[in-house]
């Protein structure tokens, strides 16, 4: 009975050993606790008719009275630009300048010139070289280019009206903010507009990438391998 | 009752059974199994580690915190962040909204394989520097074939060589996700909008979910993230971009601390194409859903069945 009583007592020590061992950790992470501030439950109430917030304005270079850059700087350092209308206002328009074969010439000469066969008047207003002009005659200005572009390039437009096209940042949610669009001439040079060939950056340096490297220099070293590149 | 013990004591050592006796074999084999219960109990303690708070070690599963305690956990979060590293930083708890269910695309037409993308995924995740994680990986792929284990991830030479395509790999976001059912200890699962998410303090490291993910979407901290004070992003999610401890596994979250406040990810802001497309498939008038109507879209891996919310496709 003694000896019951004995194996009992030891075997509920134990016991208590344990939970009190735990309640202990338990009690202690409880009291050092920082109240800190109460997060709501983030479920927004979305109002019935969302405001739409920001429409997707394409972005617009702003509106300037382009310059050709002289390659010079004046005193203070600044870039020395010449307006169009300096040469063009006694020239003579030349509808066939630019086309295939001939390019640009003159002050022009070393500008790349690369958008298939259009003249640079297909473009540029002879009638007013700080504007643009539509294939209609209208006068466009420089900062709508876009619908100069978009005259031609119909399968680009429609992709970059559905966001599938362009750079862009901001909201995808209208109705939480607004977004900034790039427009074409943000990445194509409207003379060359091909896209720029790029140099990759950011290495990768992960364990699955040096992995492949070492595998790579293996296979064209060694002579037997046949070589994939 | 001591009289008694005591009699019955002399009586035994009287009867010539000295130390040896059942009665003390009893007591000590009864302090032997106490003091290794007690051990045992204390165990977790000789394990501990300098980055592991007994805060950290006893806090609950994501799920279970109330509001108020996940706000006291990211409180104390961004406090030691402060302690450690001396940035101020906000640890947010961004919920699925009602009504989203996040898609990406990706238009394989006019990514150029700059890896623009995975630098600014590198920034905007808090990742480790020293070994330039990040949750994309792009593959040079040759074209006509689809074959991933052709894809290179090494390419060095100037961007898009004509002969390639290249195809930017994350995250899924899988509606069947193989990483979700094999984690023994449900630290990772899907949320409403789409999106899967690990909890970095129950997750216990044994990787699962790195090996059952068709994708090598998955990566592992296999020593604390190194970010320089610096350079680590302060606007932070509890389920996304807050600083990792060790031995943790992490994901592509769609930056959940921005897309569920409404912006774009990272990735997508970064790319100069415009090869990405993201928004609510649940929304008709959506960027995405355009997309899914009107190209040619395709799965990564169709055929393993793990339905995911990312998408490839091309122009004409």
């Amino acid at each position: 009975m003694k000896r019951r009583l004995l194996i009992s007592s030891v075997v509920a020590g134990a016991v208590f050993l344990v939970i009190g061992g735990q309640w202990v950790l338990g009690g202690s992470g409880a009291t050092e606790v920082v109240a800190g501030p109460v997060v709501s439950a983030a479920n927004e109430e979305v109002s019935a008719k969302p405001e739409i917030l920001g429409e997707v304005p394409p972005h617009r270079p702003a509106g300037y009275h382009p310059t050709v850059a002289t390659g010079l700087t004046d005193y203070s350092g600044q870039a020395v630009g010449v307006a169009c209308m300096t040469c063009h206002a006694t020239k003579v328009p030349n509808l066939d300048a630019g086309r295939a074969g001939a390019g640009p010439a003159g002050f022009h000469q070393k500008m790349v010139y690369a958008h298939g066969a259009q003249s640079c008047l297909s473009c540029h207003n002879s009638q007013d070289y700080d504007a643009l002009r539509l294939a209609d005659g209208r006068k466009l200005a420089f900062a709508d280019a876009q619908k100069l572009c978009q005259q031609c390039h119909g399968p680009q437009t429609r992709d970059y009206l559905h966001g599938s096209h362009g750079g862009m940042n901001g909201y995808w949610d209208k109705t939480k903010g607004p977004r900034l669009r790039n427009t074409c001439t943000d990445c194509h040079d409207p003379h060359a507009p091909a896209y720029p060939v790029w140099t990759p950056v950011f290495a990768p340096k992960d364990r699955g990438a040096l992995q492949q490297k070492a595998r790579e220099e293996q296979s064209n070293n060694s002579p037997e391998a046949p070589n994939h590149e | 009752m001591n009289e008694q013990l005591d009699e019955d004591s002399v009586t035994e050592t009287e009867a010539g059974g000295g130390l040896m006796t059942r009665r003390n074999a009893i007591k000590v084999i009864g302090t032997t199994l106490g003091a290794a219960a007690f051990a045992q109990a204390i165990a977790p303690l000789t394990e501990w580690t300098d980055d592991l708070t007994l805060d950290d070690y006893l806090q609950k599963h994501y799920k279970e915190l109330s509001p108020f305690d996940l706000g006291v956990v990211m409180a104390r979060m961004e406090q030691e962040t402060k302690e450690q590293t001396g940035v101020d930083v906000h640890i947010g708890d961004y919920r699925p909204q009602p009504g989203v269910k996040f898609g990406y695309a990706l238009n394989l037409s006019i990514c150029v394989g700059c890896r623009r993308c995975a630098k600014a995924c590198h920034i905007e995740n808090n990742h480790d520097r020293p070994s330039g994680n990040s949750y994309i990986r792009v593959l040079e792929m040759e074209k006509g074939s689809l074959d991933l284990a052709k894809g290179r991830v090494n390419y060095d030479h100037a961007v898009p060589n004509k002969d390639k395509f290249y195809m930017p790999v994350q995250c899924q976001q899988c509606d069947k996700p193989p990483c979700v059912s094999v984690c023994p200890v449900e630290a990772t699962w899907k949320e409403k909008d789409g999106i899967v998410v690990v909890d970095y303090n129950w997750c216990i490291g044994c990787r699962y979910c790195e090996a059952a993910c068709p994708y090598h979407a998955r990566r592992f901290n296999w020593t604390k993230p190194q970010v320089p004070a610096a350079e680590i992003n302060p606007d932070q999610g509890y389920l996304s971009n807050r600083l990792r401890p060790q031995g943790v596994m992490e994901k592509c979250t769609f930056c959940l601390h921005r897309s569920r406040q409404g912006k774009l990810p990272a990735c997508l802001e970064a790319c100069p194409t415009g090869a990405r497309v993201f928004g609510n498939l649940l929304d008709p008038e959506s960027e995405i859903r355009w997309v899914l109507k009107n190209k040619r879209v395709f799965v990564l891996k169709e055929d393993c069945g793990t339905q995911p919310s990312f998408f490839y496709f091309f122009d004409e």
